[in-house]
């Protein structure tokens, strides 16, 4: 059904298909690369793309290919981590608050809104910069500023079943608040969760850019889109593949996360088609 | 009888009155509770830097003896309340510390900063707001034609695009390649100084003293990084609008406003419009705010000597004063847009009142 919609709607399709086959690099990155990812040649330094190196090389005479092939993985790695990260703390917490109501309610949301009244790059760089730069690090601060929006609506979702019939059927048989949540909140709340964490993947993944475009990100010689489009910034005059093609990389893959979140909206929420 | 009503009218609008102040007082309470939250969090961010605050003062050459009285000075031998409580009445002075790289008081250097950030932003929040707004409104008039789907496809990729790859690739392009605007900064050199104004927005200040040929030189350096940022804002006001519009044309005063023959233009601004103003102004408050971050990106590529590079570059010289002193300004000028905006559609839109 859900397979069937999709299909029928061409611009979620393409972005699944671009979602899989990151996915297939990623997996399959030591087979796809031409060259080892970080062995450097200064001798073949800046070289244009030819059959040999098909982006060409940077600075340091790495294959730029090969760096964009296991950069998909940093990208994956990132992405999924923060995800997996976030959604089960952005659910307890709006999950929490609007179950139980009251000042629990107040509290965790006046705390949601502090995380929201934030930009969100800005506070990602904050937490980077006090945490240090690296990779892991990087994961923590953008999940810190993904969350309040998963708990928004977590939050909203529950209220609208709170008092319905079947969960108070389930209370008056004596099931506690995490029951009650686990069995029957979260299967409900789960599609409009999923989707929201769909979209949310394309800001993630800008995030992390941004992050490894201003050196906070994953640290060299680690091959990641953000800081491969930086460094090249030097060289922009005499090769302009170093910055245009993990940029465009970065673009497709973010497109795409939007384009598949957007279909899925469309099939699973028919309000907003 | 009609005295008993005026009596009940009277009274009725007191409470509203009081209603009113209540509603507004509550929203204060709100505004500086997440206030708190901001000092907080800038607070804890600030304690947990792995380098060590006070080599960061006085270099990893001095004694035993020098170490433990800077670090008595700074207050680190307090416990955390208090120093929280020193923190907050440094901030209620403007007082964020002495930044370790210009050497100068933090609070000067943001003034100093913030108008070319604050240019920026609002330019760029005005060209998202003309061109997305329309667009919006426009695709969901005409929804399911090619206009919508090109005008969905536009606001995709901005959604998508790596603002600062954008930046790079038009100075490439536009820049190296056909020399078509200037690189970097905000003004040419030979410019610098000649207008200053009291708004410290070098446009502005340029047409108050009537110097043209500065006006469009400015006008020549903002023109890019703002053009890519409102294409940013652009792309999510387009089609935050677009779904508000939708809304609105699926209601039933639309139906009868067509029963009885109106216009499709008089539907459209003079109906439909009027009901989704103030959640566009809302939004445009967002889109605002979401714009703080882009500039951090797009000054950096842009060499613009605003907040972002600022920061950045703070970020790059570990210098934590500067950082957290520009992460509270911009987290504070978020409050206060949404503050602003959540005043103005009380005022707008009648149910608030």
């Amino acid at each position: 059904m859900l397979w069937l919609s999709l299909v029928g709607n061409p611009l979620a399709l393409g972005g699944l298909i671009v979602v899989a086959v990151l996915v297939v690099i990623s997996a399959l990155a030591p087979l796809l690369s031409t060259h080892d990812p970080i062995a450097q040649d200064l001798a073949f330094a800046l070289k244009p793309p030819s059959l040999a190196n098909w982006f060409g090389t940077d600075e340091f005479g790495r294959d730029v290919y090969s760096r964009l092939v296991y950069g998909a993985r940093t990208t994956l790695y990132i992405s999924i981590l923060v995800t997996v990260i976030v959604a089960p703390i952005g659910f307890v917490i709006g999950a929490t608050a609007g179950y139980l109501g009251g000042w629990v309610d107040t509290i965790l949301m006046r705390i949601t809104d502090i995380f929201l009244s934030f930009p969100s790059l800005v506070l990602a760089l904050a937490f980077s910069a006090a945490l240090g730069p690296g990779i892991e690090n990087a994961v923590i601060a953008i999940a810190l500023t993904v969350w309040p929006p998963i708990a928004r609506l977590a939050r909203a979702e529950t209220l609208t079943f709170r008092h319905a019939d079947f969960v108070v059927a389930a209370e008056l048989q004596g099931a506690g608040m995490g029951r009650v949540l686990l069995h029957h909140i979260v299967p409900l709340c789960a599609p409009s969760i999923i989707i929201r964490l769909t979209l949310n993947m394309s800001s993630i993944i800008l995030t992390a850019a941004g992050l490894g475009f201003l050196g906070l990100g994953a640290q060299p010689p680690m091959p990641e889109w953000g800081a491969m489009a930086a460094s090249g910034r030097q060289y922009l005059l005499d090769a302009w593949w170093l910055t245009t093609v993990p940029g465009v990389a970065i673009l497709v893959v973010s497109l795409a996360f939007n384009l598949l979140g957007d279909g899925l909206r469309d099939i699973m929420d028919p309000r907003n088609a | 009888m009609s005295i008993a009503q005026t009596h009940d009218t009277r009274s009725s609008a007191g409470s509203a009155v009081l209603s009113g102040v209540q509603k507004l007082a509550k929203s204060f309470a709100v505004i500086l509770t997440t206030l708190l939250g901001l000092l907080i969090l800038t607070f804890v961010i600030g304690r947990m830097v792995p380098a060590d605050p006070v080599i960061a003062v006085i270099g990893d050459q001095a004694d035993q003896a020098t170490y433990d009285r800077v670090y008595e000075q700074m207050g680190l031998d307090r416990p955390l309340y208090e120093q929280f409580a020193t923190y907050l009445g440094n901030v209620a002075r403007l007082d964020f510390g002495q930044s370790n790289v210009t050497k100068n008081a933090v609070s000067s250097d943001l003034a100093r900063v913030f108008p070319a950030t604050l240019e920026l932003a609002t330019l760029a929040t005005i060209i998202g707001a003309v061109f997305g707004i329309p667009l919006g409104i426009i695709s969901a008039v005409r929804k399911g034609t090619w206009v919508d789907h090109i005008a969905r496809i536009v606001g995709l990729l901005g959604h998508s695009t790596p603002i600062f790859w954008l930046g790079t690739i038009v100075i490439l392009i536009f820049y190296a390649k056909f020399g078509l605007i200037p690189g970097s900064g905000r003004i040419d050199v030979f410019n610098e100084g000649l207008v200053e104004g009291p708004t410290h927005s070098l446009l502005i200040d340029a047409v108050i003293a009537g110097e043209w040929g500065v006006f469009f030189d400015v006008l020549h350096h903002v023109l890019a990084p703002a053009l890519i940022l409102g294409y940013a804002a652009m792309a999510y006001l387009s089609r935050m609008s677009r779904s508000f519009m939708l809304e609105q044309l699926r209601q039933e005063y639309i139906l009868t406003a067509k029963a009885k023959g109106l216009g499709q233009r008089a539907i459209i601004w003079r109906h439909a419009f009027r009901n989704i103003r103030v959640q566009l102004l809302t939004i445009v408050a967002l889109a605002y705010c979401g714009l703080l971050d882009g500039t951090v990106l797009i000054e950096t590529v842009f060499a613009w000597p605003g907040l972002g590079q600022y920061l950045t570059s703070a970020l790059f010289f570990a210098d934590m004063n500067a950082v957290l002193g520009s992460v509270l300004l911009i987290g504070i000028i978020s409050i206060a847009i949404n503050l602003l905006s959540d005043i103005v559609y009380r005022f707008l839109d009648p149910r608030t009142r």
